[in-house]
């Protein structure tokens, strides 16, 4: 199998004539999330970058399934299917495989993604398919009015868990770097600025490209993500950048360093010798540092978290290949070839013998 | 010397690992080149290689060829060639008086005959006494004829079924080269296993010309069939042949998303291969994926379909909904076994019907078809296309198992003269529209507008929460969800303008009977009446294709007959739709053996019938 003359996630797509502007993005639909939603924002960043991405709008499509985020469809004027609970990479499989001229957007929640989809979720990962997954991490079930989901800490307090939660939550990006994801990153709502770079690069990406980002929900979960918001955030984002040592919190206090058995654990930066503090490295093709960094975000209450692009590699697109599969064997008239195989190899007169 | 039959049927038997299927499969070839009608009934086990020996691990192949125009691979067999004692003991029970039996005499060791559960053995205990019996060691003979190939002891033995094959091709005068040629293909890679199986071929022919045992050759003409190329055809194999050639009419990408499940994979199988004519499949993660898949590709502008079976179809229904809620066209093929749940996954049966018609929440109609034949797959896969596509909606074509693995001669196509399909997409906005409306519809046939990601101008969004009526936007408006559910029903009910009517056959013009059918009961309901009515009795027989809606006319069909029988292999699901729909009382004569309805049974019943029906009106006349 070699790999598809193709390079990033937009190859492909028709560029616009015209620039756009994030205006160009916004339907004439309401929009209809709580107020003070995370939802707001990530889609007034997504909008944004849309715009910016400099293909055609008509070439992009959001596909969606069930939840709060999967309303965001209907307020992006572009092509878009709002559809059914877990579905939609299995919609968008179908779609970015048969149409290789779009930009494909699944907009998915902790249980969209992670419960009822989880199937989908991971083949489309393992495939590798030319199209962006955004997970919307409130760590609550929002439409269905607050029961606890699958990204919940053990012993979540819910209307479906009045004594607490009894299973243990999934982390996304260690889900995703099992899934053998080529893209792997993660975002906080309210930091557009960090938000727009991570879509950027997703949208850039052959491939499928996970990004989970951080929402909160004021209604049912308000306040999960505090510690990685507002002042405190400096002293638990551990933000990632290509290619620089990983340190953070005020004046780079903090560091991440190896661990026994392929971990990393956080250290005083103070205590350790420079050398020692790893190198963010996203293009590994061995995934273990990649889920070391997603273990840095512990299963219960928020702590630490990184943020940016834990993974980014090269493999062919299932999609890619599939159409370089059928352009390669397609016959030269595909219309004769199709009568010659009806007519079959072994055939009979009738009305001659 | 020979002798001149009009009919013949053969069943193969052996154990699931001694190629029956493909002995089965060569000798139908072989009959259909010289241009005999045919018909197959493969039955063998879920079980890839049960047990050796034993009953549950018997896999069968039944050929019914004639010189006159066939429709069932019939009931019983005239020829049992039984590869082991299991395979003769599972078939006894099947043959009629005077059975030709030929049995590989190899395994029927002590040790062998306990395993299925017989003290003596049916060879000399008299159980075979009512049959004319040929006792051959074929494993013996089939070992000897590939000496000198350097194959193991039980490679040369599994040579068997080609020897019996030969000797079979012998008997009734069959060619032989096709299956030669066949053999040469097949093993091009290993030749000595190549050139073993034709010399064991080869060795069976001769060993029929040479013995005296089988002095009498028996010849089978071919049968009267329209003028035209032929070719054999499995339902899978039509059926696949028919969506592609609907995707082709209809200049759509034809885009399968599909699960593997017994008994629909092997469209899946040659669909995959297709590749080599541009179709795109999609082998995906679970049977719900495969139909989103085929639905997001719908939405692309392809034509998106899937195929599976009764539990894959369960699976698939919220995508189904999904798909009628936007209007969007999609192929669901539904290749029915024997259910509830894994039910008999190789064993046929009709009784997704009402799933297919109602298994959906909600007010969720859709297009039904059926297939009566093998080779009928084919136009009815054609026609679920085109309603698809002219409608903009799911539409479930039923096939089953039977159909799906059966075979029959087909008259080869010529697509030029298929007429077009015109998907009609919107690539601009209508006269007057600020926005484009998704949702405006066609006059005639409510078919919605459907413009494709990558038209400029008529960006817009569905999705599976109630539309308005034009704009498509989300609405809750308690009459706009009136009208649409209204609507949706009136735009698969109008379908009915494409639907012809049904056409009865009756002789006579006079039946008091009318024997409807639907799906692959075509068949036996055919052989039946046709016995019947050389007794000189009166039937009328109509089949329906289009389950959903119903042929316009079929009211009037159903009234202007005294008595209405509905064969099914199911419950009386079609008996219970046309009680409920037409206030006629239908009789419902239903068989769930995972087996055709056998064709004597049925002719017995409707005799029986009939004759009721005529003495009734005999009785009232006297009595005037």
């Amino acid at each position: 199998m070699t790999a598809a003359p193709i390079d990033g996630g937009l190859a492909g797509v028709p560029l616009s004539l015209t620039p756009l502007n994030r205006k160009d993005m916004v339907s004439d639909q309401e929009v209809r999330w709580c107020p003070g939603c995370g939802d707001y924002a990530i889609l007034s960043t997504f909008q944004q970058v849309a715009a910016d991405l400099g293909v055609k709008r008509e070439n992009i499509v959001m596909i969606s399934g069930i939840g709060c985020s999967s309303r965001f469809p209907y307020y992006v004027d572009a092509y878009g299917m709002h559809s059914i609970h877990g579905r939609a990479p299995a919609i968008a499989t179908g779609l970015a495989s048969s149409r290789e001229d779009l930009s494909v957007w699944v907009v998915t929640g902790d249980g969209d993604a992670l419960s009822i989809g989880g199937n989908h979720l991971i083949h489309a990962l393992r495939r590798n398919v030319n199209i962006n997954i955004l997970l919307f991490n409130n760590r609550i079930y929002g439409l269905t009015k607050g029961q606890y989901s699958p990204t919940s800490e053990l012993g979540k307090v819910t209307k479906s868990t009045p004594y607490g939660s009894l299973d243990a939550p999934f982390n996304p990006l260690s889900v995703a770097l099992g899934a053998e994801a080529t893209f792997v990153a993660r975002a906080v709502d309210s930091d557009r600025a960090q938000l727009a770079e991570v879509l950027h690069a997703a949208a850039q990406h052959r491939g499928a490209a996970f990004v989970e980002i951080y929402q909160n929900c004021p209604i049912f979960n308000d306040g999960a993500f505090d510690t990685v918001k507002g002042p405190e955030s400096a002293e638990t984002l551990i933000p990632l950048r290509h290619g620089e040592p990983i340190t953070f919190g005020a004046d780079g206090h903090r560091a991440v360093v190896r661990d026994g058995f392929g971990g990393l654990r956080v250290v005083e930066t103070a205590t350790v010798d420079p050398s020692e503090i790893v190198i963010h490295d996203e293009t590994l093709t061995d995934p273990s540092y990649a889920f070391a960094l997603s273990r840095l975000t512990e299963p219960g209450v928020l702590q630490q978290a990184p943020v940016g692009i834990l993974r980014r590699v090269q493999r062919p697109a299932y999609d890619d290949l599939l159409r370089e599969q059928i352009a390669t064997v397609r016959a030269d008239d595909p219309q004769a070839a199709l009568a010659s195989i009806i007519a079959g190899p072994d055939t009979w007169e009738a009305g001659t013998r | 010397m020979s002798k001149q039959l009009n009919r013949v049927v053969i069943r193969f038997a052996g154990d699931s690992g001694d190629g029956m299927q493909l002995t089965g499969d060569r000798f139908t070839a072989e009959a259909a080149s010289l241009g005999n009608d045919i018909a197959t009934l493969p039955n063998f086990p879920a079980e890839i290689r049960a047990p050796q020996g034993t009953l549950p691990g018997v896999s069968s192949f039944q050929l019914h060829f004639a010189d006159f125009d066939i429709v069932t691979p019939g009931d019983t067999p005239d020829v049992l060639v039984a590869m082991n004692p299991a395979a003769l003991k599972a078939n006894l029970k099947d043959l009629p008086k005077g059975t030709v039996v030929i049995v590989d005499t190899h395994d029927f060791t002590p040790r062998n005959l306990k395993k299925i559960g017989l003290a003596t053995s049916p060879l000399t205990d008299g159980t075979l006494s009512a049959f004319t019996v040929h006792e051959l060691d074929l494993t013996d003979l089939a070992q000897r004829a590939v000496e000198g190939f350097g194959l193991t002891r039980k490679d040369a033995s599994r040579t068997k079924n080609m020897f019996a094959l030969g000797l079979l091709s012998w008997m009734y005068s069959r060619p032989t080269d096709g299956t030669e040629r066949f053999l040469a293909e097949k093993f091009a890679k290993k030749p000595d296993i190549r050139d073993a199986n034709i010399a064991a071929f080869r060795a069976g022919y001769a060993y029929g010309e040479t013995t005296e045992a089988f002095a009498v050759q028996t010849v089978v003409n071919p049968a009267p069939m329209p003028p035209g190329r032929y070719r054999q055809v499995s339902g899978n194999l039509a059926t696949a042949y028919g969506l592609m050639a609907g995707a082709s009419k209809a200049g759509l990408q034809l885009f399968l998303g599909s699960y593997p499940i017994t008994p629909a994979s092997d469209i899946l199988h040659e669909l995959s291969k297709r590749k080599d004519v541009g179709v795109m499949t999609f082998q995906a993660e679970d049977e719900i994926a495969g139909v989103a898949a085929a639905l997001g590709a719908s939405f692309g502008g392809a034509l998106g379909v899937t195929t599976t079976s009764g539990p894959g179809m369960a699976l698939k229904s919220e995508t189904i909904s999904l798909a009628i809620m936007t209007e969007l066209p999609l192929v669901v093929v539904d290749v029915q076994r024997a259910g509830p749940s894994t039910g008999m996954p190789t064993k046929t049966e009709q009784a997704d019907l009402l799933q297919a018609l109602h298994g959906r929440h909600g007010e969720a109609p859709l297009p039904v078809l059926a297939a009566r034949s093998s080779s009928d797959c084919f136009d009815t896969a054609l026609e679920a296309c085109r309603i698809a596509v002219t409608y903009r909606t799911p539409v479930i074509m039923l096939s089953d198992g039977y159909l799906a693995n059966g075979a029959e001669p087909w008259r080869i196509p010529n697509l030029d003269a298929i007429p077009p399909i015109a998907p009609g997409f919107a690539t601009e906005l209508a006269d007057g529209d600020p926005h484009f409306l998704p949702y405006r519809r066609d006059e005639e046939t409510l078919a919605r507008a459907w413009a494709v990601p990558g038209t400029p101008g008529l960006e817009h969004r569905i999705g599976g929460i109630e539309k308005d009526a034009l704009t498509g936007n989300v609405s809750y408006d308690p009459d706009n969800h009136e009208r649409m559910v209204r609507t949706r029903a009136a735009k698969v009910a109008g379908i009915v303008r494409d639907v012809p009517d049904l056409e009865v056959d009756d002789p006579s013009g006079e039946a008091k009977l009318l024997v409807l059918g639907w799906g692959s009961t075509y068949g036996p309901i055919t052989a039946a009446t046709r016995l019947i009515r050389k007794t000189g009795r009166k039937v009328a027989t109509a089949h329906l294709r289009h389950l959903n809606p119903l042929p316009a006319n079929l009211a009037d069909v159903l009234r202007s007959h005294e008595h209405v029988v509905v064969p099914e292999m199911n419950l009386g699901q079609l008996a219970q739709v046309l009680r409920a729909q037409f206030l006629v009382d239908v009789e419902s004569y239903s068989r769930v053996r995972g087996l055709p309805l056998s064709i004597a049974e049925l002719e017995e019943h409707l005799t029986a019938t009939i004759d009721r029906l005529e003495g009734a009106v005999d009785a009232k006349e006297e009595a005037r």
